[in-house]
């Protein structure tokens, strides 16, 4: 059973074809699969420090129904359309969260939670119920469809790689140009707001881009991988490094890494791309929980290094 | 009261799904509805029994265990659990390549231990704080998962083993010893809830108290948390991974707006629990094997924003409603004790006061006066005669002789025994006169010796106790 649970390991198959006379397939895949890792991760890297980890959980799953709503009212998915439902979706989020918890007793936590399950519970009732019309599945909704990927014949590159690009690098110049403020509001908003930038707005702001890079991943990683992309290449540089900058560079060289970590991973066992992708994801962020300067490895060795001298 | 509520709250929740129904009658015929509802509620169907018992004793356990998990603030602890749990569905399933629950049970339950020993782990021993760690290996546990599901998938025996019906759950799908597995685990929480509730009461609101006296809270949270994930891993089959978690929220959130004591709330959160899970198990089945979860979670969210906005104390709605009425209860007794103000400067000539006195007296218009006549007229506590002339009416004299005199009894104590300045006393009366008691009122009268003028000299009015008392005692 197990031999063919798991396909025997291949070298040339696993290393070499990707690379060469499968490139066209893969070299999307892969290339889709760092876009949306680099992206996610250079905004969660705030998302960590601002401590909405569990925001950024709220809205991936419940741009859903936004993008449900968007395909039945325009009927096919066109890039307005997918952008108006993900801010909705986030602006219904962040306010029903908001509204839950100024207006009852109900807790953050239970706010949060009542807010995505209820949405997302919604929008898989809409994909279900108008199954015919939205061409969205419960599958890719759970994992995504990283291997769709096809290039039309007029086209430089296949549809979503172009507008994830197109969304990875608004982010990355919307970071460039607001560098100090987001610095600043992410460790002192009582600094921020003396200085005379709103956190209202920057909240905002970080919310409303968070949901269109959500929505922009969505089709290819799935409403809950892409929480993992959100935080797992922010919480690994931010084991290896306290400064920010060194945190986003090293945020994109882990969406690098665990991008073609995770190819490898899905043609060996193959496996969904995206799920590979996360878990290679997930075996870096535990190398640098091991090895990182202030990791397990080196808190064992001072302990010993402690404990040594009373022994003795 | 609260039996009625209940009653309120059921009819609301089947009423507030409709539009859905409305919106597969597109898709199916009508009559294809009807017939399944039909076959719903004649239990004929074996398979349908088994499959709503299921439901109803995951939405008890859910329901029971919830209310401590919503009560500790432990919501996103359930969300990380219900989805860090799928490798271990998926190893449990390829143990022997079926769905053999009590495998499935061993494997899930382990993989969910091993993430919260995870995020543990994360949180003690780096910077990050809990939510990143909870997102972190949820996510990540979840991306193991996928992976171990689609290459399932991938297989021969795979294809039809139904393994992706764990994702949004099928209840339909229900065999009889999946609901022996939750049947048994129900009855194991509701024993442990049943012989542990002092101190599971204890460890949910003080949890340090019940260390101090030497109870075993941390043995009593384990056994929570784990219990915790037998609800969970059990209800997958029929609520899916994916909202699992709401069904630990969303009944216990609903029950805690609608009572404070932990008792009730235990009890009402099961009962809201099994309401959803039947309600959800029925909608899913009108559509033809639907998933189920979806619209458990619906229904339970269609449980609990009535809930939200009337419940009796908590509500929003009732909330807002309170708020207004004693802001307009408020206005209109200071319109009275202006009107009593002007009587008492003509000394007492006269029984009618105009609008116009009035609007000087209090510094309005004369639209805003005429106004508050007609609030005064329309509680019955004054009469406008010619659209210019007020009268009291016997209820509203006593009214407002018991303003006057609850505002210079407290101005009298504040600077006879609290010895505050004369000329510092009056914004506080103008607070306090709304809310004072009967029994407070008779208590200060003889602290301060039944006196008969306040510290400006103006004569406190005496007001017959009888009629007072029901009227101040509505504050």
């Amino acid at each position: 059973m197990n031999e063919t649970f798991i396909p025997s390991f291949n070298a040339y198959r696993v290393f070499i074809e990707p690379w060469t006379d499968a490139l066209p397939i893969y070299g999307w895949m892969v290339l889709m699969a760092f876009l949306v890792t680099a992206t996610c991760g250079l905004i969660g890297n705030y998302l960590i420090l601002r401590r909405m980890a569990l925001v950024g959980d709220a809205i991936s799953h419940s741009v859903l129904p936004g993008l449900a709503i968007a395909y039945l009212a325009t009927g096919a998915l066109t890039l307005p359309a997918m952008i108006g439902g993900a801010l909705g979706a986030g602006l219904l989020t962040t306010s029903m969260i908001e509204f839950l918890q100024s207006r009852s007793r109900i807790k953050a936590d239970a706010a949060i939670g009542i807010t995505f399950c209820t949405l997302f519970a919604f929008g898989v009732v809409l994909i279900n119920v108008f199954a015919s019309r939205v061409h969205l599945d419960a599958d890719c909704v759970l994992y995504g469809e990283l291997s769709y990927l096809h290039k039309g014949a007029s086209e430089i590159a296949p549809r979503p790689v172009l507008i994830m690009g197109g969304v990875g690098l608004a982010v990355a110049l919307l970071i460039l140009c607001f560098y100090k403020e987001l610095l600043v509001s992410s460790f002192d908003a009582m600094l921020a707001a003396s200085m005379g930038y709103s956190p209202k707005w920057i909240h905002l702001g970080l919310m409303a881009m968070l949901s269109i890079v959500i929505v922009a991943a969505f089709e290819s990683v799935g409403a809950i991988l892409v929480i993992a992309m959100l935080i797992l290449p922010g919480a690994t540089s931010q084991l290896i490094s306290t400064r920010l900058p060194v945190c986003l560079g090293l945020s994109i060289l882990h969406a690098a890494l665990s991008a073609i970590l995770g190819l490898h991973l899905a043609v060996w066992l193959d496996c969904s791309m995206a799920g590979a992708a996360v878990v290679a994801g997930a075996f870096l962020f535990t190398l640098a929980w091991v090895f990182a300067p202030q990791g397990l490895l080196s808190r064992m060795q001072k302990r010993t290094a402690h404990e040594q001298p009373a022994t003795s | 009261m609260r039996v009625l509520m209940a009653v309120l709250l059921l009819l609301a929740a089947l009423g507030v799904p409709t539009p859905l129904l409305a919106a597969r009658v597109g898709d199916l015929t009508e009559t294809e509805v009807l017939e399944q509802a039909r076959r719903f509620f004649s239990f004929s169907d074996p398979a349908l029994r088994t499959a709503l018992l299921g439901c109803l004793l995951l939405g008890l356990n859910c329901g029971l265990l919830g209310s401590f998990v919503v009560v500790r603030r432990l919501s996103l602890v359930g969300d990380t659990l219900s989805h860090a749990v799928l490798p271990g569905i998926a190893l449990g399933f390829l143990w022997n390549m079926s769905k053999d629950p009590v495998v499935i049970l061993i494997g899930a339950t382990s993989a969910g231990v091993l993430a919260m020993l995870t995020v543990n782990a994360i949180t003690r021993t780096t910077r990050l704080k809990d939510d990143a760690a909870m997102g972190l290996v949820l996510s990540s546990f979840y991306a193991i998962g996928i992976c171990l599901v689609t290459m399932i998938q991938r297989l021969p025996t795979g294809q039809k083993s139904g393994i992706d019906k764990f994702l949004f759950g099928q209840a339909a799908a229900l065999t009889s010893s999946e609901v022996l597995t939750i049947g048994i685990t129900s009855l194991v929480t509701l024993f442990f809830v049943g012989l542990c509730f002092k101190g599971l009461l204890v460890l949910s609101f003080h949890r340090e108290y019940g260390e101090s006296l030497g109870l075993p809270m941390g043995w009593l949270h384990q056994i929570v948390m784990i219990l915790t994930a037998f609800a969970v891993v059990t209800a997958m089959q029929a609520v899916g991974v994916v909202l699992v978690s709401a069904m630990l929220i969303l009944p216990a959130a609903t029950a805690s707006l609608l009572t404070d004591r932990l008792h009730r709330l235990i009890w009402l959160a099961a009962l809201l629990g099994m309401l959803a899970a039947a309600l959800g198990a029925f909608f899913s089945f009108l559509g033809n094997n639907f998933p189920t979860g979806p619209f458990m979670v619906l229904a339970g969210a269609a449980l609990f924003i009535p809930a939200f906005l009337f419940a009796p104390r908590h509500g929003w709605i009732t909330r807002w409603w309170r708020h207004l009425s004693r802001r307009l209860r408020t206005e209109r007794e200071n319109t009275l004790k202006a009107m009593y103000h002007v009587l008492e400067d003509r000394d007492f000539h006269g029984e009618s006061v105009s609008v116009v006195e009035l609007a000087q007296k209090r510094r309005e218009t004369i639209e805003e006066v005429t106004q508050r006549a007609h609030a005064l007229q329309r509680a019955h506590l004054a009469t406008l005669t010619d659209g210019t002339m007020l009268h009291f009416t016997p209820e509203g004299l006593l009214k407002a002789r018991a303003i006057v005199r609850n505002h210079r009894l407290w101005e009298l104590y504040l600077t006879n025994i609290m010895q505050y300045e004369s000329d510092h006393v009056h914004d506080d009366a103008e607070k306090i006169e709304h809310v004072l008691g009967e029994d407070m009122v008779r208590q200060l009268e003889r602290k301060l010796d039944f006196p008969q003028t306040d510290p400006h000299g103006k004569e406190i009015p005496r007001v017959d106790s009888g009629l007072v008392q029901r009227s101040s005692r509505s504050s």
